[in-house]
């Protein structure tokens, strides 16, 4: 990539500390005393069952909602609603079906009639990165769901975001195209060096993608693992077949199962 | 080629029900003043548009439909974006609109006609509140169903509250929209006849009305299908701007109409 970012490892570039979440005072909350340090241009995964607040604390972190108690900076500043440096993809594509590919990758910025070159020249970069050149000028309708993922990809990242969230943004595709499209994302991630913080409740995925993995379950969601995920990168296919990465899946495993159960007894 | 042949059987339709009307009021079958023969209806038709006895009142009822309709529409269309958007607004008028909207609005016509006078005026206004309430409703469904997926993703991207009803608010709503118009368009044409059968001095509503006092029921029938053309011409024109405006409804995805970029 053209613009090259300073990285000083280990400094935390996001902390969350004692975040506490509740829809409109329903108990028990969703989040509580959730407290996470993450370093500038880490992969983390967040793993959970579903109704572990995964996708709430995204949406905490987007600004689409505000904590009920706790602080979040981002690079020093709170984050107190959406913010241009944090890029989302979402689980479903959520492209709007009247606007052209080209369109919805400029969505962040303005529309092609009034973008400047700059804008435009960045969206047709990341519309050929995510490998869809071809589509630009097509509508969402005539894209397949592998393809319009890609595009929710190449939107994310059009302003240079410094904190990727990605809200289990493959769960609804085939697992080949699921496949494909994570060794994609670890190689945009690569070109990018942003922070990235991707919910997901797929152990293989998870350790695919990441450099640590925060398991999060229970009602109220807290932090049950964290763990760091030393594989080396580039990883390929081949990689699942590692040794070391099938002894972390099975302990991630035996932990997603106690966090399970822990949830059932809370309920 | 196709298109002929798609033509094909509601031609068929249409002669046979020519052909059994042509025998039911042939030798022997129902007297001309209950059911003039298909050829009588079409010579009273002819001959209507060719002396331009017709024309005036065509004219007549075709102004008033259309600029009730506008007008009808346009406010139907600003006020569901207010009740859709302000809660405020909404709880001033909603029970309101409800209420109005449960009425049946032709019974408001001779109210009208004693406000508003015989002429045109009266007729715009029947036109106007008759495709209000349809379309009223139709826009404030549109804009709320719009999906919140879709809006919660442009909040992420930190896009205005203005570029989120314009961008996607609105376009959710246009397929809902139109539904409103077409149904507004065939409303607008009851409203004006009904408007012309209770008083006026013009148009199709009433010429049917003067034929009737004079049991000439062939020009009865020649008023029906000038007004059953204008119906289906109006909405199958809403039909046609449908498709080219939403055209991402359907399955014309892939081919983006001509002039969009």
């Amino acid at each position: 990539m053209s613009v090259a970012r300073a990285i000083v490892p280990e400094q935390p570039v996001l902390c969350l500390s004692e975040l506490r979440f509740a829809y409109r005072g329903a108990e028990p909350p969703i989040l509580d005393a959730l407290s996470l340090d993450v370093a500038a241009g880490a992969f983390v995964a967040i793993l959970g069952p579903s109704g572990g607040g995964k996708s709430t604390l995204l949406k905490l972190l987007a600004g689409l909602e505000r904590p009920q108690s706790g602080t979040m900076t981002l690079a020093g500043t709170p984050i107190r609603g959406p913010r241009r440096e944090i890029g989302m993809v979402f689980q479903k594509p959520t492209l709007l079906p009247w606007r052209t590919v080209r369109d919805n990758v400029l969505l962040p910025a303005a529309f092609a009639s009034r973008a400047s070159e700059a804008e435009r020249a960045r969206a047709d970069h990341l519309i050929e990165t995510v490998g869809l050149s071809h589509a630009a000028a097509l509508y969402p309708g005539a894209l397949s769901g592998g393809m319009a993922q890609r595009v929710g990809l190449a939107r994310m990242l059009m302003h240079r975001p410094q904190l990727l969230l990605l809200d289990e943004p493959f769960s609804a595709l085939d697992a080949m195209t699921r496949e494909r499209l994570s060794l994609e994302l670890q190689r945009i991630w690569m070109e990018e060096r942003s922070t990235a913080l991707f919910v997901t409740h797929s152990i293989p995925e998870a350790l695919f993608l990441a450099d640590r993995i925060v398991v999060l379950a229970g009602r109220p969601g807290r932090i049950l693992a964290d763990m760091d995920v030393p594989l080396p990168r580039p990883r390929t296919l081949d990689s699942l077949g590692a040794p070391e990465f099938a002894r972390l899946a099975s302990e991630l495993r035996r932990l997603f199962d106690s966090s399970v159960a822990a949830g059932d007894a809370v309920r | 080629m196709r298109r002929l042949l798609d033509l094909l059987p509601p031609a068929a339709t249409f002669l046979a029900i020519w052909a059994a009307w042509s025998y039911a009021t042939g030798p022997g079958g129902l007297p001309s003043y209950l059911l003039p023969p298909p050829g009588a209806v079409a010579r009273s038709l002819w001959d209507g548009l060719a002396s331009g006895e017709f024309w005036p009142h065509i004219e007549f009822t075709l102004t008033a439909t259309l600029s009730g309709y506008l007008l009808g529409s346009l406010a139907a269309v600003i006020t569901g974006i207010l009740v859709a958007e302000s809660r405020l607004f909404e709880r001033f008028v909603f029970p309101y609109i409800v209420a109005v909207q449960a009425m049946p609005k032709v019974a408001l016509a001779p109210l009208i006609l004693v406000w508003f006078g015989f002429g045109l005026a009266s007729k715009v206004v029947l036109v106007g509140l008759i495709c209000f309430f349809p379309l009223l409703v139709n826009t404030i469904g549109g804009i709320r169903r719009a999906d919140p997926d879709l809006i919660a993703m442009a909040r992420a991207f930190s896009r205005p509250g203005w570029w989120i009803f314009l961008h996607i608010k609105l376009p959710a709503a246009a397929s809902a929209i139109f539904a409103g118009l077409e149904i507004g368009i065939v409303l607008a044409l009851i409203g004006a006849v009904v408007g012309e059968f209770v008083a006026s001095e013009r148009g199709v509503g009433y010429l049917i009305g003067s034929a009737t006092v004079n049991m000439n029921v062939a020009v009865m029938f020649a008023g029906v299908v000038i007004l059953a053309a204008f119906g289906v011409l109006g909405s199958s024109l809403m039909r046609a701007l449908q498709r080219r405006v939403v055209f991402w409804e359907g399955d014309r995805n892939d081919l983006p109409p001509a002039g969009r970029t």
